[in-house]
């Protein structure tokens, strides 16, 4: 009599170990997002990474793949402040997933947790392609990362209650590395303070502040404007009477116009990954700092 | 009587504990008793184990509380304040496009028409000659509630008329891929149809809409779609409609007019290339719908038609987009319509009950995005205008077919601004000569930033 009950409770114990259901499906819109959702909810999710680090985010196709995606996902883990205004809407409309609509659990944008840069007190389109939200390009600066993820696994937990056991330990975990890391980056970057810059657009703009870095131009005389030769001319003439030490460039970013002023002004220009994928060693967020941080120090020898 | 001993057993020691009991009864109450006791014991056994079972999930919930309570703090309250408040906080997104042409034409516009098919009431053409304001778009959208969306899209014309051009809600709570939109849109066939003219890749349609649709095809009626839950895009949808717009026409009952049925499916290739395909079938009914195809010497054959009318379209496009400054673009489509019926004489007598037409056409055309603010474009167009037949047609009707070559350059200064120049060689009247047209636009949007579709 005693072995079946001894079987079902086995049987039972097992359960509880093993997830009950199939894991969440995750749609992150950059692959910043992706591998943090990956870090916290490891095998409880099957995350899709809607762009690349190579593609600029504020223009995305809603391609029929994605919303394909957004159709059978659980969670969309967006940067919000309007960063993906131009294509995200799209998918979640033609989703027909009313998980995932603005306002529902399924819905998380990462700027929610965050205090924001450059929130502008005024917005015209004639300043160009400004966030009237405020400077959405959150992920080069690791304290961001670290409240984007507490409020991330606050959301794992409210969707998918059974595993709450399971994101809180790999939180925990994961906000233990991310501590340390920070402190070895920010140790090793001390070096970096106060060090002029020149950065190719806005979405730089956290990295510097994180750091340190001293912003003495953009390249982009408004935001997604491209620069012009007269511009890039009056730059070259600001740029010889105070000099930067280094060029910043995103991987995505076109380098003409940062190779030119290189070449001018004998500074050198650092091709940053940005994002994560953004070069062969940003693997995961942890590897997007690492080589952001050894990319930026080679640069300043 | 023994069945009852236990009863009383019970009842003796669960009420009655003091009363004693009969002599003679003591011996079996006794007996009784123990085994009840080893029945309980039994009881009492399974009861321990099961509490032991529990006993160790609440230790696992505990370990899940403490777990809880030392995971790190849930987030801080969202730091922004309200962008805005009050009366105008929940005013919806709206966005205004401003267009507007200047236009060369070798031969006169007004005569303009393509060659073997029935005048279809919309936007055929170049438009006049010299400076033309096109459609200022203006466009309302915001949630309704937690279960609707809904949108206005209102196009006032250079001739200071405002036409309705969209106004529907949309589900917004449905699951498994379901929404239905209702109102006034465009229908969702092939693939421009249901885009608006400012996101055109051309000034304007390609002629084989112009010819089956006068441009885009919008009714007031009911939309289903059905997204199939793969990672293949598979959509499939159905409209219904009262028929308000060519090929049909507004019936004079209850009831509807003109079911729409069409179906996409798309992915990616690789990283970089991604495509969408479909096919669609239309099926209507107009009911002296005016307008005749021309004979010959340009009289036309008939006043009015009745009849069924049936349109298949297979439409795809593809998109390689190897980094963000560099895009190509290729898309077709194909429509064919046949439509069977009688056709009227202008004092309404009846001509012919056995008219019956087949009339198709095609385009193909290619967009690249060589430098990040310019595209270049080419676009071939065919028409197929085959004769109708019936037993009355005159002879000498010969079929027709019109085309057209445009070539395309835009240089777009932002996402909110796109200056075009588009030369065309057009043979849509399929009389020998060619037309050559110039048209130089400009499209401007302002108010919210608008989301494109694919």
């Amino acid at each position: 009599m005693k072995n079946p009950i001894r079987l079902v409770s086995i049987l039972l114990a097992v359960a509880g170990c093993l997830p009950a259901h199939a894991a969440l499906k995750v749609l992150a819109t950059t692959a910043d997002w992706g591998s943090l959702t990956t870090e916290l909810g490891g095998d409880h999710v099957n995350v899709y990474v809607a762009t690349t680090a190579l593609q600029d985010v504020h223009r995305v196709e809603a391609k029929p793949s994605l919303v394909a995606r957004a159709r059978s996902a659980d969670l969309v883990v967006a940067t919000g402040a309007e960063l993906e205004i131009g294509w995200l809407p799209v998918l979640i409309q033609e989703s027909g997933n009313a998980h995932i609509q603005r306002g529902a659990p399924g819905y998380f944008e990462a700027t929610d947790a965050l205090r924001l840069l450059e929130v502008p007190s005024q917005v015209d389109r004639s300043m160009g392609d400004i966030h009237p939200l405020g400077n959405p390009h959150v992920q080069l600066d690791p304290h961001n990362i670290q409240q984007v993820a507490h409020a991330l696994t606050a959301r794992l937990t409210q969707i998918d209650p059974a595993g709450a056991v399971y994101y809180a330990t790999r939180a925990r975990d994961f906000d233990a590395r991310w501590d340390a890391a920070i402190k070895a980056w920010e140790a090793k970057g001390a070096r970096l303070r106060g060090v002029p810059v020149v950065i190719m657009h806005r979405d730089q703009a956290y990295l510097c502040h994180w750091l340190g870095l001293t912003e003495l131009a953009s390249i982009e005389p408004k935001p997604g404007v491209p620069p012009t030769a007269a511009y890039l001319g009056t730059l070259v003439g600001k740029l010889t009477t105070t000099p930067a030490k280094l060029i910043l460039l995103n991987a995505y970013n076109d380098p003409k116009a940062a190779d030119w002023l290189s070449e001018r002004l004998h500074t050198p220009s650092v091709v940053l990954p940005f994002s994560v994928g953004g070069s062969p060693a940003a693997k995961d967020l942890f590897g997007l700092y690492d080589d952001t941080l050894n990319k930026l120090l080679a640069a300043l020898k | 009587m023994r069945s009852l001993v236990p009863v009383a057993a019970l009842l003796a020691l669960s009420t009655l504990p003091t009363v004693a009991p009969a002599a003679d009864d003591v011996a079996s109450l006794r007996a009784e008793l123990q085994a009840l006791k080893s029945d309980y014991d039994t009881r009492v056994d399974a009861l321990e184990t099961r509490i032991k079972q529990l006993e160790t999930a609440n230790s696992a919930a505990a370990d899940a509380a403490a777990a809880l309570a030392t995971a790190p703090p849930a987030p801080e309250p969202a730091p922004a304040a309200p962008k805005s408040g009050g009366a105008s906080a929940f005013n919806p997104a709206i966005s205004l496009i401003l267009g507007g042409t200047y236009a060369y034409s070798s031969r006169d516009p007004a005569d303009y028409h393509l060659g073997g098919f029935v005048p279809s009431a919309g936007e055929v053409g170049p438009g006049e000659r010299s400076f033309n304001l096109g459609e200022s778009e203006l466009t309302f959208a915001a949630s309704i509630d937690p279960y609707f969306s809904g949108q206005l899209t209102a196009a006032i014309n250079g001739e200071n008329e405002i036409e309705v051009e969209e106004a529907f809600f949309r589900t917004t709570a449905l699951h498994d891929g379901l929404t239905v939109k209702g109102g006034r849109f465009f229908s969702g066939f092939g693939y421009l149809n249901e885009v608006h003219a400012h996101a055109w890749d051309f000034v304007d349609q390609p002629l084989v809409y112009q010819a089956l649709f006068g441009g885009q095809y919008k009714q007031n009626g009911l939309q289903v779609k059905w997204l199939a839950p793969t990672d293949l895009f598979l959509e499939f949808g159905a409209e219904l409609g009262n028929g308000d717009g060519f090929p049909a026409t507004r019936l004079e009952r209850n009831g509807f007019n003109g079911a729409t049925l069409f179906t996409h499916a798309g992915g990616d290739i690789g990283d970089y290339t991604s495509w969408r395909a479909g096919a669609s079938w239309l099926t209507q009914r107009a009911e002296y719908r005016s307008g005749g195809i021309d004979d010959p010497a340009g009289v036309p054959l008939f006043d009015s038609f009745t009849g069924d009318s049936d349109t298949w379209v297979v439409d795809g496009v593809l998109k390689w987009a190897p980094s963000p400054r560099r895009q190509l673009k290729v898309q077709g489509e194909y429509l064919s319509r046949h439509e069977t019926g009688s056709i009227f004489d202008a004092a309404g007598g009846l001509l012919a009950d056995d008219y019956r037409t087949t009339q198709s056409g095609w385009y193909l055309q290619s967009v690249y995005q060589f430098a990040p603010r310019w595209r270049a474009g080419l676009r071939y167009d065919s028409l197929d205008g085959s004769a109708p037949e019936y037993t009355l047609a005159p002879p000498g009707l010969a079929d027709t077919g019109p085309d057209r070559v445009s070539l395309m350059l835009d240089w777009n200064p932002s996402e909110f601004s796109r200056l075009r120049a588009q030369y065309d060689r057009d043979n849509a009247r399929d009389d020998g000569e060619r037309d050559r047209i110039l048209r130089l636009q400009y499209i401007y949007g302002i108010g919210a930033h608008g989301a494109h579709k694919y």
